[in-house]
């Protein structure tokens, strides 16, 4: 049971950010990003991480996609304009160059496959207490600091997008 | 599930981001393929946190995604910034900062 769960998440997952990046319409495309996400949050609930599954969902599918959604929608871009767009010729050969290698060493892993056994955790493992114990007092100061950058990145975001300050 | 499937789904979906990125034009659809390679990230250290049984990991995917969203704010709004002088989300059309 624990497989076919693993093997739908993955497959909607990969389906989804395959979407993502060949659609056209950049509507469709955060649409099947949204997609992505879920499955991504579904994949974390299986490895033992619900906390974090929860703030993917909330978050990711939830906040920050909504951001991009409404985004694409105030842009309205021209349909003239998407149909301009091509895949960019420098691109190919630097991505055959990097990612090229990733990508043979990716595919013949998943032709050889062992699927293992689960690793062993606690029962607590991954609860939102016990990660947030741990951010709180080892990452206290982390956690500070990435405040201060929200803080920062909500002040830059206002003056970017203002007409005149 | 052991860690090496798990390992074999990010892998692919930074693979498929990071080609969006190098190959669309689109500014838009470059910002998604980005957020895809920071969730391919973030798997690898939920699948590692467990794998070591340590949750270290998790702290930084929660780091991930503060740091996402962040990256969301502003991206968007140099985004709109752009739109508003150019009329234009096209990458290859923004090369005036060209020496």
């Amino acid at each position: 049971m624990e497989r076919l769960i693993f093997y739908v998440l993955a497959t909607v997952a990969v389906a989804g950010a395959l979407g993502t990046v060949s659609f056209k319409n950049p509507l469709s495309c955060a649409l099947s990003l949204v997609v992505t996400f879920v499955a991504l949050s579904g994949l974390y609930f299986q490895n033992d991480a619900p906390f974090v599954g929860v703030l993917q969902l909330l978050v990711y599918a939830g906040a920050i996609m909504v951001l991009v959604i409404f985004v694409i929608m105030l842009l309205n871009l021209p349909d003239v304009q998407l149909e301009q767009e091509r895949v960019s010729r420098q691109g190919i050969p630097l991505a055959l160059f990097l990612l090229g290698p990733l990508g043979v060493l990716v595919i013949s892993r998943l032709i050889s496959i062992e699927l293992g056994e689960k690793p062993e955790v606690n029962a607590s493992f991954g609860s939102a207490a016990s990660v947030g114990e741990l951010l709180f007092e080892k990452y206290l100061f982390q956690f500070e600091i990435i405040s201060v950058v929200l803080l920062v990145a909500i002040v830059g975001a206002v003056v970017l997008a203002k007409k005149r300050l | 599930m052991g860690t090496e499937a798990y390992l074999i789904v990010a892998s692919l979906l930074f693979l498929i981001g990071a080609s969006g990125f190098l190959l669309r034009r689109n500014l838009l659809v470059m910002f998604m393929s980005i957020e895809l390679m920071l969730n391919g990230a973030a798997l690898l250290f939920v699948t590692f946190a467990r794998h070591w049984n340590r949750m270290d990991g998790q702290i930084f995917v929660f780091f991930i995604i503060a740091l996402a969203a962040a990256e969301a704010a502003v991206g968007l709004s140099i985004l709109i910034a752009i739109f508003r002088l150019k009329h234009r989300v096209n990458a290859d059309e923004l090369s005036e900062l060209k020496g």
